[in-house]
């Protein structure tokens, strides 16, 4: 195959990935995007083996994809939608830790033929790419709860951080300039442990917006090993990702109302958090199914919250069961969904569609806050952080100017939670103490279905 | 490749990547980053080309291990985001926002 038809080959695949992108971004076109996306990476590599034939090692590269696919494949049929964001994010590490290994083993193959850039760019790939590695395993650890989801800050954190960036500058410098496998074996290591050391100190809400940024790393790392190993492609579809990736986390942090600075250095400068009111016992009005389904019977507009909570206990058709009865009952009822509702913006859309909810019963934030006035009765399920008012009246607290859905504004406001454990950033949720608040313990699951059953009684 | 024509191609790319994602909604960021993430998993490509011409053993194990986890990545990658969006299917009213 000659040079010239590899390349528009690669070009059209490069086009692919723009259509792709395109499409993902309306939900009408995003499953046709994401097959389009998939097309064309899979004539990527299929061309690479009628260019390069015959392949050396073609046994090895053949059984590496088998066991790829082994692997990738299964984990991607069967996790559960709850646990997909660490699953999207380990994904994007291994990317990563591709992209640093093919910068390695070309570096090796160049040897003293290396030009300045090239050398630049492995050093880029291979830094980049480490980081968002680690990154990425750690951002998957606390999802996934392995470890603590709240910042990880021990004294003198940042000075270590800055002093490992020197490290990995230094270093940098020391293989452009000296040359040899050491060095650059020293800086991945260096640079796997800056990963680490950069995403510990993140707290777990804003964990979302870190993969998104880990993403947007490691396209710029597939765009720059692009240029080192001469692939028109490659630098396409990095730079895309990369650029795409960026505008994304921009958009995911303005959806939280969260500066991207002050996500990544916000356990720095801010004062730790006052956690003594937890520590109090303050009485808090719990009620029983039958109370929760009567409340539910004499109303006129429901507001159902969701959150991660809901998900975990797989809740989902039974609240779409409620819904529907409601709806029997000619309650107006909709969904107010936070933008950063589950682990990830956009997330309990997907967990609610698995449920089969209709899609014209979801209301957005800037929907459906207006509505709380009018609204008879609030249900949270599950969720918390988002319905926090400290968000709007704690300047300080983690998610300080968070917009939050305003249920305090309807009549009623009904908890279902499993314990008075705060939510996932941390942070204690006056509301539950409110006196309009009621609260119901219990597994959603199991609360919900009996005040199903407590209402079809009625 | 010249290095003018690399730049052109770079900042070309950048433009359309911003243009292509900038008004999208709250409702398709997660499939959204999943699908570009399983993008960037086309370093495949690289692998393959690197592992070919692995001379020493040290070359082979590391290209062969970047194969494995460019594949996880791209395939997964898909895979995961197709999943997401069937669930979208059938709810298409007033979807398009």
């Amino acid at each position: 195959m000659s040079r010239a038809l590899y390349d528009l080959i690669g070009l059209a695949a490069g086009v692919c990935f723009i259509l792709a992108l395109k499409g993902l971004s309306h939900p009408k076109t995003a499953r046709r995007g994401n097959l389009i996306g998939a097309v064309g990476a899979t004539v990527a590599t299929l061309v690479v083996f009628a260019y390069k034939a015959p392949l050396h090692n073609l046994g090895w590269i053949l059984g590496a994809m088998a066991v790829g696919a082994l692997i990738g494949v299964p984990a991607a049929r069967k996790v559960q939608m709850t646990q997909m964001p660490q699953l999207v994010a380990l994904f994007n590490g291994v990317g990563g830790g591709a992209a640093a290994l093919v910068a390695i083993v070309e570096y090796q193959a160049l040897g003293a033929d290396a030009t300045t850039a090239e050398v630049i760019f492995t050093v880029f790939t291979v830094v980049v790419g480490c980081v968002s590695f680690s990154g990425s395993v750690i951002t998957f650890l606390k999802l996934q709860e392995l470890m603590t989801t709240r910042p990880v800050v021990f004294p003198g954190g940042r000075f270590v951080i800055a002093a490992t960036l020197a490290a990995v500058l230094g270093v940098s410098g020391w293989v452009v300039v000296a040359l040899g496998t050491t060095p650059l074996l020293v800086l991945a290591a260096l640079s796997l442990l800056f990963g680490i050391l950069f995403v510990l100190p993140v707290g777990g809400a804003d964990v979302p917006i870190v993969i998104s940024l880990l993403n947007a790393f490691t396209g710029l790392t597939v765009a720059a090993s692009g240029y080192v190993l001469n692939s028109t492609l490659l630098i396409i579809a990095g730079t895309l990702v990369g650029a795409s990736g960026t505008i994304l986390t921009r958009l995911m942090a303005e959806a939280m109302g969260r500066s991207l600075f002050g996500t990544l250095f916000g356990a720095f400068t801010a004062k730790p958090q006052d956690t003594s009111a937890a520590g109090e016992e303050r009485p808090v009005r719990s009620g029983s199914p039958d109370d929760v389904a009567i409340l539910l019977n004499y109303a006129r507009r429901v507001v159902i919250v969701p959150g991660f909570g809901l998900a975990v206990a797989q809740a989902q058709h039974t609240v779409r069961e409620l819904a529907d009865l409601m709806i029997s009952k000619s309650i107006d009822v909709a969904y107010g969904i936070h933008p950063v509702a589950g682990r990830m913006p956009g997330h309990m859309n997907v967990l609610l569609a698995e449920a089969n909810v209709p899609y014209d019963q979801l209301a957005e934030m800037d929907e459906v806050n207006p509505t709380f006035g009018q609204t008879d009765v609030a249900i949270v399920i599950g969720a918390n952080d988002v319905v926090n008012p400290a968000a709007q009246t704690t300047p300080g607290c983690p998610i300080y100017g968070m917009p939050i859905l305003e249920v305090s504004n309807a009549a009623n406001v009904i908890f279902l939670k499993r314990s008075m454990r705060p939510g996932f950033a941390g942070i204690e949720n006056e509301l539950l103490y409110d006196p309009k608040t009621m609260l119901l313990f219990g597994d959603a699951k199991a609360s919900l279905t009996k005040v199903v059953s407590a209402l079809k009684a009625l | 490749m010249d290095a003018m024509a690399i730049v052109s191609i770079f900042v070309l790319a950048v433009f359309v990547g911003f243009e292509v994602v900038s008004k999208v909604s709250s409702t398709l960021h997660t499939p959204l980053m999943s699908g570009a993430n399983a993008i960037h998993g086309v370093i495949l490509v690289g692998a393959i080309i690197v592992c070919s011409h692995s001379e020493t053993t040290l070359e082979l194990i590391l290209s062969v291990l970047a194969i494995v986890l460019a594949t996880i990545n791209m395939i997964g990658g898909f895979v995961v985001t197709d999943r997401m969006l069937e669930m979208f299917k059938g709810n298409k009213k007033g979807a398009d926002k």
